[in-house]
């Protein structure tokens, strides 16, 4: 591939002036909701548009500087994507901060500075995303430790029924959220390696090899994980986001889709024991089944949700006219519900493409990127992504059952969307070193083969 | 790895794909169900938005009877009623809570939704203005209403606690000219957008043992009493045996068949043996009427009541009439003696005996009692007018002449006389029903007016007024209420 590139001397152009452009659309997609909203609700620009302008400017600025000065080949749509889904985010909750008397919107730009912040050292630190593989095991056993810590007795908290949160001191943080990423890399480093073992076919059945069976240990262990988390944290999002990117890496690494059919029936096998043995996940499949058999009751989050959106209908009411405080938790699970109602279909379906274009854009990292190690990794990360938007919009809109995860972006969570952003660091890492052009090594041999033994070669 | 990559890159398009495709569904194909709040009663945003909206106006003539006010509290329109206590029973409330009247069944045109208004509301969706209702037009005739209307609460006679109803029809139509109902309410109150007030008001009306909420006009169904002497003249007339001068039986007093009870005239000339019909009629005689009943029989005397519009309803513009009623299970001859002098089994609404004056008055025709009597759009072009309908023919041609003939001769010579009214054609019948011995006794006048090519048919029914049963006589309480509406309505 190196070889090929260079031969037909293709390389990728940066697009920093692409990017900042595109980033400009992005800070008037957050100012012009959040005066939207000033107008919409109080019948004015908010007082603060400029200081909560500048402020949303400068942090939009400042992840531009640091990707030109750090990443100057990184994609330049995934910045931006993400600056308008975050900016119109926080100007959701502060529509339903207005109407619910609370202020999330504030906590959320904190949140969103200390995710940026993140994302610039994540960039700043990380010159080579392949530095990741030597902490596959580490990573995995944070995972772990972190997945394990709400179960703990004095810093796990149950709220709304599910176990998934640590209270530490003042603030609360959802470990599930930064597991995430740990996992993506945990098991990027895992399959990497151990990628040709578990490419093995064993038996072949119908159209399908299936794997052999001394190799079912790694799907085994993740299977039980997802259980434990769906039994102990009542969690069925996180439950099946996990065991779901395991499988997709899984697929990826091997090649081999007798791989997701061992998952799948897996997965099947596990949801039905779920289904079959506690009462939590028998209410959820009853709301989405019959969400207004209970609408004061069970339903009633669906319900509401569903009632939102379609009054929004193709235009929605525009913010301030409709009712999304309606929603219990419209500001975290249910924010899709509120942009339905206020948004309409127009701004719902925008929405979910711009979260496609994010998807997308990271999947081509995948595909043009030079490792193995990098490959399964933003592949992993993009698909997290896809999964956990499909699951929580699916779960709002009634295409599947609620399982309770945020919105990535959108959603109040500082866990969430901090962890978010490190994510996107990392694509943008992956991204970078795919795209920028090979280094020349025929030069350098030249002058200084004999004057050093070993090459340097700079990445910069 | 780049195929399994590529694949994945297909499988997350078709996630989203999926989750767009859903959202479409749910926001468009299925919004208008959702929004729907017949269907989804527990949906508040629908009904917040359709407490808060402009609606069209109830018109009687060139008057807004009910209109929506812009407000600026909460909800953007106050529903108000510009003549609360005279129309209360027509219109109905509008309510956060509930509507009624013709708030209730015109209510897809006073909102807006109805299909009529298509053209309106694109060209609303097209100017990004908010939709509005279309207006109602009644066929009300504002004088007739409030001659209506003072003559059961402006009368010091009947007292304050007056509980009946006046309801003025235009026989040839169909078309409601006059509907009250007494005791009444202020629909205000109830489509008041403080809330709480509201409930109270509601709890209040509704357990007063009085019912202002009822619309008696077509809820209540009482004994029509002599009134119905009329439905049993007819069955007569229409075998084809009797005219007006008939002779019929008379005489003091007629012993129901099978019992030792004896009903009297109370006291008026009924003669000794026969006597004509028209002077049975004129003095309302309950021993020629008892005995025409039985002479008739069970069947002729329900098919006659039946072609009037009894065992059915036929008002579609309200909800909430009552089946006026006639015996359908065969009934014993001293029942149904009584029955043909609008006693024992026999019920009738208010409307329901002014339909019966009404076909005697449109030869014999009855036509279905309407209110609304033009739809138009926010901008008043009509849209739609409602087209009279024949509901039955009652009686032929012929036998309503005599009838009317007859009904003129009770105003000219007999028991009421208080409803004649100068240069115009005018027919009356009185009544005075009672049910049992300790209640009180019902007070009915029903009456026909014909002037220059303009005709009304009324019925008035006092079902309490403050005076004892002594005192109380159809001709002499309700004549001047029925008289006043005619006059309204003719001059």
């Amino acid at each position: 591939m190196t070889q090929q590139n260079s031969f037909l001397g293709f390389v990728h152009r940066r697009r920093r002036g692409a990017e900042l452009f595109l980033l400009i659309l992005a800070l008037f997609v957050g100012i012009g909701a959040y005066a939207a909203v000033g107008l919409g609700v109080e019948g004015e620009v908010p007082a603060d548009i400029i200081g909560y302008g500048g402020w949303l400017a400068a942090l939009t600025i400042a992840c531009h500087v640091v990707v030109r000065l750090t990443a100057p080949y990184a994609d330049p749509v995934l910045l931006p994507v993400v600056a308008a889904l975050n900016g119109l985010g926080l100007a959701v909750i502060h529509r339903l901060d207005l109407a619910d008397g609370t202020t999330f919107a504030r906590q959320q730009l904190v949140w969103m500075t200390i995710g940026v912040s993140l994302f610039a050292l994540t960039l700043i630190f990380l010159r080579d995303h392949r530095v990741l593989q030597r902490f596959t095991y580490t990573s995995g056993l944070a995972a772990i430790v972190l997945l394990l810590m709400p179960m703990l007795p004095f810093i796990g908290v149950q709220k709304n029924g599910a176990r998934i949160w640590i209270n530490l001191g003042p603030v609360g943080m959802q470990p599930g959220e930064v597991a995430k990423v740990l996992l993506v890399v945990a098991f990027a480093g895992y399959l990497v390696l151990h990628r040709d073992a578990l490419a093995l076919a064993g038996r072949r059945l119908v159209f399908v090899d299936l794997p052999r069976g001394r190799d079912l240990g790694p799907i085994l262990m993740m299977w039980l994980l997802s259980l434990c988390i769906l039994v102990f944290q009542r969690d069925l999002g996180s439950s099946l986001l996990f065991f779901g990117i395991f499988l997709t890496m899984l697929y990826v690494a091997t090649e081999r889709p007798g791989w997701l059919v061992v998952g799948a029936s897996m997965f099947l096998a596990g949801a039905f024991l779920g289904y079959k043995a506690f009462s939590h996940v028998q209410v959820r499949v009853d709301a989405w089944l019959h969400p207004f058999d209970d609408f004061y009751g069970s339903g009633n989050q669906i319900g509401e949700s569903l009632f939102g959106m379609a009054w929004g209908g193709l235009l929605g009411r525009g913010f301030g006219q409709g009712s999304p405080s309606r929603i219990p938790f419209a500001e975290s699970d249910f924010i899709m519900g509120a942009i339905g109602e206020e948004l309409g279909l127009t701004g719902v379906m925008a929405v979910i493409v711009l979260y496609g274009l994010i998807v997308e854009r990271g999947l081509r990292a995948a595909l043009v990127c030079r490792d193995a190690f990098g490959k399964l990794m933003a592949c992993g990360l993009a698909c997290v992504l896809a999964l956990q938007v499909f699951v929580v919009i699916g779960g709002v809109t009634r295409l599947i059952p609620l399982t309770g995860l945020t919105t990535p972006f959108l959603s109040y969570g500082g866990s969430s969307l901090v962890a978010n952003w490190v994510i996107i660091a990392l694509l943008l890492r992956i991204s970078d070193q795919a795209r920028r052009p090979v280094p020349d090594l025929s030069q350098d041999s030249d002058e200084t083969s004999d004057a050093e033994t070993t090459q340097v070669v700079s990445l910069r | 790895m780049n195929k399994p990559i590529r694949t994945m890159a297909m499988f997350c398009m078709l996630l989203f794909l999926g989750l767009l495709a859903n959202v479409t569904y749910l926001q468009y194909v299925a919004a208008g169900d959702l929004n729907d709040a017949s269907k989804h009663p527990e949906n508040r945003r629908v009904i917040e938005a359709a407490f808060s909206r402009e609606r069209g106006a109830i018109l009687v003539g060139r008057n807004a009877i009910a209109e929506s006010k812009e407000s600026d509290d909460k909800y953007d329109f106050q529903r108000t009623y510009s003549n609360p206590f005279m129309y209360a029973h027509v219109t109905g409330w509008f309510s956060f809570y509930s509507q009624s009247g013709i708030e209730n069944t015109q209510n897809s045109v006073l909102s807006g939704d109805d299909s009529r208004l298509f053209v309106s509301r694109l060209v609303d969706l097209v100017n990004n203005a908010s939709p509005k209702g279309g207006t109602v037009e009644l066929t009300l005739d504002p004088d007739a209403q409030k001659a209506a209307f003072d003559g059961l609460f402006q009368n010091p006679e009947l007292g304050n606690d007056v509980q009946g109803a006046v309801v003025a029809l235009e026989p040839s139509t169909g078309k409601i000219l006059a509907m009250v109902s007494a005791p009444t309410f202020n629909p205000n109150k109830l489509a008041s957008h403080d809330l709480e007030s509201v409930e109270v008001e509601d709890k209040k009306l509704n357990d007063r043992a009085d019912e202002p909420k009822l619309n008696r006009a077509i809820s209540t169904t009482l004994p029509p009493g002599s009134t119905f002497k009329l439905v049993t003249a007819a069955a007569a007339l229409e075998t084809g045996d009797y005219d007006a001068d008939s002779m019929v039986p008379g005489g003091p007093s007629y012993r129901l068949p099978g019992t030792n009870t004896s009903i009297g005239n109370g006291g008026r000339a009924c003669g000794t043996d026969k006597i004509s019909m028209t002077q049975a009629l004129e003095q309302s005689c309950n021993t020629t009427f008892l005995a025409l009943a039985n002479e008739l029989g069970q069947d002729k005397l329900r098919r006659q009541a039946e072609a009037f519009g009894f065992n059915d309803t036929s008002l579609e513009d309200l909800k909430g009439q009552a089946q006026s009623v006639f015996p359908t299970e065969e009934i014993s001859d001293d029942f149904l003696a009584k029955s043909g002098i609008g006693q024992q089994d026999v019920r009738a609404t208010p409307l329901q005996m002014a339909m019966v004056v009404s076909g005697i008055v449109n030869d014999g025709v009855v036509m279905r009692p309407y209110l609304v009597d033009e739809v138009r759009s926010p901008d008043l072009d009509v849209l739609d007018k409602t087209s009279t309908e024949e509901l039955s023919e009652a009686v032929g041609s012929d036998s309503a002449n005599e009838l009317r003939k007859m009904m003129v001769a009770v105003v000219e010579n007999g028991t009421a006389g208080v409803a004649a009214i100068p240069d115009a054609e005018v027919g009356a019948k009185t009544g005075t029903a009672e049910n049992c011995s300790a209640c009180n006794d019902y007070a009915w006048f029903v009456s026909y007016a014909k002037k220059d090519g303009k005709d009304v048919a009324v019925a008035v029914m006092l079902q309490k007024v403050q005076l004892s049963n002594a005192e109380i006589a159809g001709g002499k309480l309700a004549g001047p209420i029925a008289k006043s509406v005619m006059e309204a309505v003719i001059d």
